[in-house]
């Protein structure tokens, strides 16, 4: 992989930052308030942690307010309203054990919509967020075949008010980006936001090749796992208590 | 007597093509108001924009400013990168009309000088052609090396009106 | 050996007029349904969150596997060098190439954005299967179109095997290539299967001769041309191959899964209790498009009959489009295995069998593209001659010597 000019100097940075810092000093304030001029690098990678054991089957506050965030338009037809992050209840055809989880974009290190996209309009960013560059997506909808996940919506009618910082449109494909222009900010997802304030706090969310972030550290400490494991796709999003 | 008849058959065709044809050309005349009428200058009742002046000088602004919101658009999607320059939401923020809050419309900034030159725009079919967020970024402001302190104050300042409740809705 | 006599046909009848006139209609018809979905987007279509890919995706597949299949006529001739079928290679030619674009046009059609064709033609992402593909199409028009002029200009023709060879190798990649589409499709059960690739070609090998027998056997009635019954005793026979071949690729296919366990259900919802894709292809692929036209084209009776190896072949086609539908619509319905052992519900139809009924305008943009591919056959053999003069026994079989209808066609 070749790195241009911009990478290059970003890396550098870091680095030479990284080591005029005291020893054990956290770095969470240079990964999250990166200046608006400054490229993503894959120095970092945005990940999430859902704790299932937290999640309870009446609280939808994530669904809720992914689709304030985004704008999502909701008095649709339900087969092709979209749905960027929804609630999925489980239960155990042997035991009966039912819990209930969020799923959306997985975030996958190797996304297979990503690799299906024939005009590379689908792509994982440099930090790990999954997007779709609707710029150039021809509305092929292939991506959607291929992910494991059904984490896409596809675009079906005109839309007339989409919010400023999310631009949407009819015809091409979505899916969870990870609140993008959010994180870009150095804030947080908005279901992350609404889990901890109104929901039971079972999302957690943070830069997973950040040592000294608290996902990572709980990730390196406690029990997760990843959805479809067996594809090996190095998904950003990790579940506990499955 | 086939081939007579043959012949009458390709005649007829003919002149029933004529006729579509002539029809289709009056149609659209009629259609277009009739003999030249001059078209009004795109400016005439447009806002300008609330700045004190654009990011880029206007003669530079006419002629490139696709080109610069083509270059900004792959930096912001690809490589996160969202310095407000050359940013459409900056663009729409300081060029919608404040008595429509659009761009769009017979006097809107975008559509007025686009349906003047004839040049479709596709851009808001997804962005929205309304101010949404208050910024502070105006002309005055838009330094292209932005201070980091200053950039964080700002991303606080815009946490705090977008924690308050939008529903995106003009 | 003699020549073959290629002629354009006279194409000046009312009878013409009114076919290509009809063709146009459905084209409209096509185009006017394209622009409807285009400009209230895809909620007027039966297409959703869960069935991605519709009916516009049945017919494009259904004519892109013809097209390379139609091919393999004259590949038969010049590149395994039976003389019999030489007069038909030109006709092959010809079909491949419009069915291939009547395909790619009702892909193109149902895009999202279908404006932005231009970008997938020069943005390229080379891991994409569909990328690779835009260019095995285009190289496949090219290539067969190279092979048409070598084998139409007589100073060629020395070329028509190398050039016959090419097309060859290229239409099994192409196959291979829309295989492969479904295929490499990890994530559902339906796909992820490299077999796909190989059954599509054993397909299109079907799919393309009963096209092509049905395309010769009307243009040379219609034109009052001789057809003898011995190259039509060959196309059929060799189409009962194919057809059997098919059978044995889908029983080969069903058993992998049925071997597995981890497909149990998926083989449960295709083989007993899918509903309509269960019907379709037990009745529609299996009996309507396997089985009988297995009895008929090999009936000692049946078989010699012109109309019977008509309706067999028009039954292969309708046995074509049920398995493409069940391998398309009915792979997409069946829900993706996201927690094995867990019983998934939510709002977003994880779980539950996808819904999809098929809408007017879906339809409509696919029999378009059939019309339009069917079009430019029919107008292309009025203008270059792709068609032999005669396809009378005599004229053909190469180990008879002059009669008086080669005389006759030579004067």
């Amino acid at each position: 992989m070749s790195i241009d000019r911009r990478q290059f100097l970003a890396v550098g940075g870091a680095v030479v930052a990284s080591a005029a810092l005291a020893p054990g000093m956290r770095l969470i304030e240079l990964a999250q308030a990166r200046s608006p001029d400054q490229a993503v690098s894959n120095l970092q990678r945005w990940g999430m942690l859902v704790d299932t054991t937290r999640c309870s089957e009446g609280c939808s506050a994530c669904v809720t307010a992914c689709n304030k965030e985004n704008g999502l338009e909701q008095d649709i037809r339900l087969d092709i309203r979209p749905q960027w992050i929804r609630k999925v209840t489980l239960r155990d055809e042997n035991t009966g054990y039912v819990q209930t989880l969020p799923m959306m974009c997985q975030h996958c290190e190797e996304p297979p919509c990503a690799d299906v996209c024939p005009t590379g309009a689908s792509f994982r960013r440099a930090d790990g967020i999954v997007l779709v560059d609707r710029h150039i997506c021809i509305g092929c909808r292939y991506c959607m075949m291929a992910c494991p996940y059904k984490a896409r919506s596809f675009v079906h009618e005109n839309l007339t008010d989409q919010r400023a910082e999310i631009p949407r449109g009819k015809g091409t494909v979505e899916a969870c980006n990870l609140c993008v222009h959010r994180v870009d900010e150095g804030r947080i997802p908005a279901c992350v936001e609404a889990c901890n304030a109104d929901g039971g706090k079972a999302l957690a969310f943070g830069d997973i090749n950040d040592p000294a972030s608290d996902i990572a550290k709980r990730l390196a400490t406690q029990q997760s796992a990843e959805i479809r494991a067996d594809l090996d796709l190095n998904t950003g999003v990790r579940y506990q208590g499955l | 007597m086939a081939i007579n008849n043959h012949k009458k058959l390709v005649l007829g065709a003919w002149i029933a093509a004529i006729v579509v044809i002539a029809a289709f050309f009056a149609a659209a005349y009629a259609l277009s108001g009739g003999p030249a009428t001059p078209v009004p200058s795109p400016l005439t009742g447009v806002y300008p924009g609330k700045g004190k002046k654009c990011v880029a000088p206007v003669a530079v602004m006419r002629r490139y400013h696709m080109q610069f919101l083509l270059h900004q658009r792959d930096l912001t999607v690809h490589e996160g990168v969202r310095t407000k320059r050359f940013l459409l939401t900056n663009c729409v923020d300081c060029h919608a009309d404040p008595k429509t809050h659009s761009v769009l419309g017979k006097h809107g900034f975008c559509a007025s000088c686009h349906a003047y030159a004839a040049v479709q725009i596709d851009c808001f079919s997804c962005h929205s052609p309304h101010p949404e967020r208050v910024t502070t970024a105006f002309a005055d402001d838009l330094a292209p090396q932005h201070s980091r302190l200053a950039e964080m104050v700002k991303a606080t300042a815009i946490t705090q009106i977008q924690s308050d409740p939008v529903d995106g809705s003009q | 050996m003699k020549s073959i006599d290629f002629r354009e046909i006279e194409g000046r009848s009312l009878g013409y007029y009114a076919l290509l006139a009809f063709f146009g209609v459905l084209v409209l018809i096509g185009l006017a349904a394209a622009y409807y979905m285009e400009t209230n987007g895809h909620h007027v279509t039966g297409m959703n969150n869960q069935i991605v890919w519709g009916m516009p995706h049945v017919f494009a597949v259904f004519l892109i596997v013809s097209a390379s299949g139609v091919l393999n006529v004259a590949s038969i001739a010049s590149v395994f060098g039976r003389v019999m079928y030489k007069p038909l290679t030109r006709l092959s030619g010809l079909l491949a190439i419009t069915l291939l674009i009547g395909g790619l046009c009702v892909l193109v059609l149902d895009l999202g954005k279908p404006d932005r064709l231009i970008v997938a033609m020069t943005i390229y992402n080379f891991k994409s299967i569909f990328a690779w593909n835009i260019f095995l199409y285009t190289g496949f028009i090219a290539v067969v179109a190279i092979y048409l002029w070598m084998m139409i200009e007589r100073r060629m023709n020395v070329y028509t095997r190398p050039a016959g060879l090419l097309a060859f190798i290229w239409r099994l990649t192409l196959t291979t290539g829309t295989g492969s589409i479904f295929g490499f499709l990890i994530a559902r059960q339906a796909y992820d299967s490299a077999l796909l690739a190989p059954m599509f070609i054993i397909m299109s090998f079907a799919f393309g001769l009963a096209i092509f027998i049905l395309y010769t056997m009307s243009a040379y009635s219609l034109t009052g041309r001789p057809l003898g019954d011995e190259i039509l005793r060959r196309l059929k026979n060799l189409l009962g191959v194919f057809v059997a071949s098919v059978l044995y690729f889908v029983l080969v296919y069903h058993l992998t899964n049925l071997y597995m366990t981890a497909h149990h259900d998926f083989e449960k919802f295709i083989l007993l209790d899918g509903g309509v894709y269960t019907a379709l292809f037990w009745i529609g692929q299996v009996l309507i498009g396997g089985v009988l036209p297995l009895v008929i084209l090999y009936h000692p009776r049946l078989g010699h009959s012109r109309r019977m190896i008509a309706l067999g072949a028009a039954l292969v086609l309708v046995g074509a489009f049920c398995q493409i539908y069940v391998i398309i619509i009915g792979g997409q319905a069946f829900p993706l295995l996201l927690f094995p052992g867990k019983v998934v519900s939510s709002s977003f139809f994880d779980g539950v069998i996808g819904q999809y009924r098929p809408s007017l305008p879906e339809i409509a943009l696919g029999i378009g593209g059939v019309a339009f591919a069917l079009a430019m056959a029919t107008f292309a053999i009025k203008i270059l001659p792709f068609l032999p003069a005669s396809l009378a026994d005599a004229d053909v079989d190469p180990h008879q010597t002059g009669t008086k209808a080669t005389e006759a066609a030579h004067a």
